[in-house]
């Protein structure tokens, strides 16, 4: 059993640990043992205000992907046969197109003199175009389509395992479909949605393409930070060690949630 | 466009060692590594094939948009397989002063010898010009007299209506916004940073994007997300050339350089000194605007009659042009007064 997952733990440790293991080191060796890297994140506010930006994008993209991905997972579970096939082909289409390509079409979309504006326009319910883009909100906008399907997907897995007839018993005992989706529903579905949460919130805390090209330059989230300091103080450590506290975030995340519920479960359970 | 280009010149090199296998020498060669793109299509047609062949070396060539993090990983592994790169001034300048770059003996270099002192330094000679410049969209300001001409128009947001963008850099955006503030295109280094946030803080609330790459700037002036931005002039022309309705000005450009440097350890030293030499030959140098919306570094281009006076007069670097706009310090940039402003801009940007 062990020997059959050895091919695997050769490439993520060829692949995965020695690559972030030789960017930690560089983080704290530069001729010699140094903390200089650590010291300016901690002391220096644009870390800071980059970090916190990063986590309120986060929370608001993942909390967005929840709202719209559950009721399409919840439709993808109960519908019949032909029509669940396209919901859940609905959702992972644009999951197959570049996220370039996808943050592109989202400019033409959303800019001043974009569809979204004139339709807009057009009806008369806006006099002046909407600023929809090179700001916070084309970030999360564009974010948010990009990552629902790492929502839906957890969701739907979860949802397609709960046995229909618990439903039906309680309707049975005399429980009005809002009670039962409250009390049986979706207590079920909660490790699909906690999934679905982690890997949204773990995914947007490293986006790079969406900030860059819709955030209009004031929207400067983790990653940017990170290519910048490779630019200004072309050392890998200076760059790594804004990585590597991003890491330390993303497990202490995993950790806790882990509490919660244990990451097997959360990932594939049975 | 830049990896079939250098992948080409692999295999033409591969095929050339073939060929030299049974000769008892090989041929000298260098590695050139530039930007990619049309630029490097242009130099190659331009610059490169040319000094070739007058040379009788081979020029090896590699692309990558921002080489300096990989200029101090290479000369760091002490064994750097880049003899020559044209990159930003400001890194070669940066790279002399962190032992990445070689001294120049400008005894070897006479073409480069015989520049303006200004456009060159012990590390490093200028290598073509390019301009920040202000550029508008025609249908807003259709009437020559009434367009914005000055920085300070830039900034006047009652007479100028408009959306605008700026470059999400402080390289250029600092000088526009001290002439903003009144200060002489050629009083402006060492620049005084505080005066310059302060008149950006300005403008801030005015600008629509602070634009990152030189694609985005046209892209945000040809849909008319803005109706005026600072940008490299060879973008607007470009727009321009495809029917676009935009303009640009060179008063008060900020003229700026990229420069060959030579890395610390190259591994053909002798042969990318001589190409260094041929580089800035006048009559190579006059041939790159031919190609492309740039200005040659060496100011006799300008007396070969390669280029055609309609021609000379879009120029960044011509005589007449250069005389409205501001020559970039790359010296006071690489300074650590220019380093502090650099790491500051992203403070600006955030609040």
């Amino acid at each position: 059993m062990t020997l059959l997952a050895a091919p695997a733990v050769l490439v993520i440790v060829a692949l995965v640990v020695i690559p972030v293991g030789w960017l930690a080191a560089q983080s704290i060796y530069d001729n010699g043992f140094t903390l200089e890297h650590y010291r300016r994140i901690f002391t220096e506010e644009v870390y800071w205000r980059s970090f916190a930006l990063t986590f309120r994008i986060a929370l608001m993209v993942t909390f967005l992907t929840l709202l719209l991905g559950y009721p399409v997972a919840y439709a993808a579970a109960h519908a019949k046969r032909p029509w669940n096939v396209l919901i859940l082909a609905c959702v992972m289409l644009p999951f197959w197109t570049s996220v370039l390509v996808r943050a592109y079409a989202w400019l033409v979309l959303l800019q001043r003199t974009g569809v979204a504006n004139q339709l807009l326009e057009r009806f008369g319910l806006i006099t002046e175009p909407l600023a929809m883009v090179h700001n916070e909100l084309g970030t999360v906008i564009a974010t948010v389509h990009i990552l629902l399907p790492f929502m839906v997907l957890p969701l739907y897995s979860t949802m397609q395992k709960i046995p229909r007839e618990l439903m039906l018993a309680g309707a049975s005992l005399g429980g009005g479909p809002l009670y039962s989706f409250l009390r049986i529903f979706l207590p079920l579905s909660l490790p699909g949605v906690v999934a679905g949460l982690t890997l949204v919130f773990v995914l947007t805390l490293g986006f790079y393409i969406t900030p860059e090209l819709l955030g209009g330059g004031r929207t400067v989230m983790i990653s940017m930070v990170v290519s910048r300091n490779v630019e200004l103080y072309a050392q890998w450590g200076a760059a790594s060690a804004v990585g590597v506290v991003l890491l330390a975030c993303v497990l202490m995340i995993f950790a806790a949630v882990g509490r919660i519920i244990p990451l097997d479960k959360m990932l594939g359970q049975k | 466009m830049a990896k079939s280009l250098s992948f080409r010149t692999a295999c033409a090199a591969a095929g050339f060692s073939l060929a030299m296998l049974g000769s008892a020498s090989a041929a000298e060669q260098i590695m050139f590594v530039s930007q990619g793109g049309a630029y490097q299509k242009a130099q190659t047609i331009a610059i490169l094939d040319p000094s070739a062949k007058k040379l009788g070396i081979t020029i090896n060539q590699d692309s990558v948009p921002d080489a300096w993090p990989i200029m101090r990983s290479q000369v760091a592994s002490g064994k750097p397989t880049w003899d020559v790169v044209d990159v930003a001034t400001n890194f070669c300048l940066r790279g002399g002063e962190q032992g990445i770059v070689e001294k120049l003996d400008f005894s070897k270099i006479p073409n480069a010898a015989a520049m303006p002192a200004e456009y060159r330094s012990d590390w490093s000679v200028a290598y073509e010009f390019y301009s920040s410049v202000l550029g508008y969209n025609l249908k807003k300001f259709p009437d020559a007299a009434s367009a914005p001409k000055t920085w300070a128009d830039f900034w006047d947001v009652k007479k100028f209506p408009g959306r605008r963008s700026l470059r999400n850099h402080p390289l250029a955006t600092l000088e526009a916004a001290l002439m903003a503030d009144g200060v002489a295109p050629d009083k402006l280094y060492p620049l005084d940073v505080e005066r310059a946030f302060k008149k950006l803080e300005e403008i801030k609330p005015n600008i629509t994007v602070w634009w990152t790459s030189g694609a985005q700037s046209a892209q945000l002036l040809n849909d008319g997300e803005v109706d005026m931005v600072m940008a490299w002039n060879g973008r607007i022309s470009a727009l321009a050339k495809e029917g676009a309705k935009v303009t640009y000005t060179y008063n008060q450009g900020i003229l700026q350089s990229t420069s060959l440097c030579v890395l610390k350890g190259a591994p053909n030293l002798p042969t990318a000194i001589k190409f260094l030499n041929e580089a800035v030959d006048p009559v190579h140098q006059a041939n790159l605007p031919l190609h492309i919306d740039y200005g040659p570094a060496n100011p006799k281009a300008y007396d070969t009659k390669v280029i055609s006076e309609a021609r000379v007069k879009e120029l960044p670097s011509a005589p007449e042009n250069a005389k409205v706009q501001a020559l970039m310090s790359y010296a006071w940039w690489t300074s650590p007064a220019g380093e502090a402003a650099e790491k500051r801009w992203l403070q600006f940007m955030q609040k």
